[in-house]
């Protein structure tokens, strides 16, 4: 899989693959990833798997663009051949509705079901962790079932509470910190993100699976 | 040991580096100082390390006391300064005795300055940076702007490289508005860009500044895939009305990119204010390179 590289500025490179949101090109995305950090190219500072993309921070008085793109072919190459390591899959145990879950009975009525069906479908799935992103800890995760994949808020709300679970379409993510946010609060859990006193501070990365279960 | 204390804080004061870098792909942003440049002249007029923390201060300086003997240097925006009442000079290395009180005056020119203290600001690394996130309450002191009565330590001298020779040249100064040069990256859009000035709208801060002009005709509407987008990032939302991604702003976003300004220019940007205007200059990868060298020379450090 080839990807093309487009300059956003001259600090930071993208690597482009498919334009949809699809699992095994996420996968070969986060092995991408994966590849050329662990190669710990002198004067990259930060490397960045999204849904159909890998983004590359660098230095460019450290490192010149050809150099650059030359581990990125390299990188491309072994990570072709590398199967995609079997993520961890965490379960997230959320409180929904009520004050917790504000907009459940909005996605219910968008489902046409009752507010409990709408939660069996949210814990029925496992879903991808395709990219970290928005706040530190926030993961995309999908694909929500499509009956309850109602579209965002049309005007975001000032804000969020930390450990909110929302839904944006066919993206659900938790809210780790207080924020403005857009997407439809169906519930909250208490499990923190993000926590800078563990040692790993973040809780879920890119290729994980999570689940929901009520509590 | 060797502190500060802040008497009033001014209208946002806080500890910054060069940036929290690594931890972009777990969604934490990179912050630092907005002008990249006059933090590191201030430190080296000093001998410090450039990764050292400073002060950023903006619009409206702090006052703060010196507890004890320190050397200090201000760079970047021009204020009225004083040290004990009497006026001092940005871009120069200058001794504070126990007790001395440095005033930020009137504002003349650019929007952040830069107090380096010989040492470091010091305070504990958050993810291996001391810059100040505001949104998240990460690092710097308490993860917050300053408050009277804040009390910082400053870090134990050496391991800088000494006085870099020959001086540092300021920035130019920042009055009024700045050009910015930037890598196109939808030429349809960012044609649209450069055919006009905006204007830095109050709603502007260290996440981002929202541009007011335009609006940009044609901008994508409907739900984007997001991707990850650097500093400097000239979003194009479906209003139209641009956006300028600072040095806060979240590592990933869906909005249509037009452009985003060369590393050289990002010390321009930080020094603009509401009210001021921008404009935008194709500048080609290539062309950024040397733009950026030029900036590294004039620090001594080419």
């Amino acid at each position: 899989m080839t990807g093309r590289v487009v300059y956003l500025g001259d600090s930071c490179a993208a690597v482009q693959f498919a334009r949809t949101i699809d699992p095994a090109v996420n996968a070969r995305c986060i092995a991408l990833a994966s590849r050329v950090e662990r190669r710990g190219v002198p004067g990259v500072r930060d490397v960045v798997a999204t849904y159909n993309a890998v983004t590359v921070h660098f230095n460019p008085m450290l490192i010149d663009r050809r150099t650059l793109e030359a581990e990125l072919d390299s990188a491309a190459r072994q990570a072709a051949s590398v199967m995609e390591r079997e993520g961890r899959t965490v379960e997230i145990p959320v409180r929904y509705g009520g004050e917790d879950g504000p907009d459940l009975t909005a996605v219910a009525a968008f489902a046409r079901c009752a507010e409990q069906e709408v939660v069996r479908r949210h814990t029925s799935a496992t879903y991808r962790v395709y990219m970290m992103g928005f706040l530190p800890g926030f993961a995309y995760m999908g694909s929500v079932d499509s009956r309850i994949a109602m579209p965002r808020l049309e005007t975001p709300r000032l804000r969020v509470a930390s450990g909110s679970v929302g839904i944006a379409g066919e993206q659900t993510g938790i809210y780790p910190f207080d924020s403005p946010g857009g997407w439809r609060i169906v519930g909250r859990t208490s499990i923190k993100l993000f926590d800078p006193s563990r040692p790993d501070p973040f809780l879920l990365q890119a290729g994980d699976r999570v689940t929901f279960v009520a509590v | 040991m060797a502190a500060l204390t802040i008497v009033r804080p001014g209208m946002l004061t806080t500890v910054q580096d060069l940036g929290r870098w690594g931890f972009q792909s777990r969604g934490v942003p990179v912050s630092g100082a907005m002008d990249w440049y006059s933090h590191r002249l201030a430190n080296s007029l000093l001998g410090n390390d450039s990764a050292m923390a400073t002060l950023e201060v903006t619009l409206m300086g702090p006052h703060i006391r010196f507890e004890s003997e320190t050397a200090f240097a201000i760079a970047g925006a021009e204020f009225r300064l004083t040290l004990d009442d009497e006026p001092i000079e940005t871009n120069r290395r200058i001794q504070a005795g126990p007790g001395a009180i440095l005033k930020f005056g009137e504002r003349m020119g650019g929007a952040r300055a830069y107090v380096a203290v010989a040492g470091g600001i010091d305070v504990p690394k958050v993810l291996g940076s001391r810059a100040t996130h505001v949104l998240t309450g990460m690092g710097g002191h308490e993860g917050r702007a300053l408050r009277t009565g804040d009390a910082l330590r400053i870090g134990a001298k050496g391991k800088g490289k000494g006085v870099i020779t020959p001086r540092p040249l300021p920035l130019t100064p920042v009055t009024g508005g700045a050009k910015l040069r930037a890598v196109p990256v939808d030429a349809r859009l960012f044609t649209q860009l450069e055919a006009q000035r905006f204007r830095v709208s109050p709603q502007s801060d260290r996440v981002g500044y929202r541009l007011e002009g335009g609006p940009i005709a044609d901008a994508p509407t409907g739900e984007m895939i997001s991707t990850a987008v650097p500093t400097g990032a000239i979003q194009i939302p479906p209003t139209g009305q641009p956006i300028l991604l600072m040095n806060d702003h979240a590592t990933t976003g869906g909005y249509a990119i037009a452009g985003v300004v060369i590393t050289a220019d990002l010390p321009l940007a930080g020094q603009l204010a509401p009210g001021d205007w921008v404009e935008f200059d194709t500048c080609s990868v290539d062309a950024a390179d040397p733009a950026l060298r030029e900036r590294e020379a004039a620090l001594g450090a080419g």
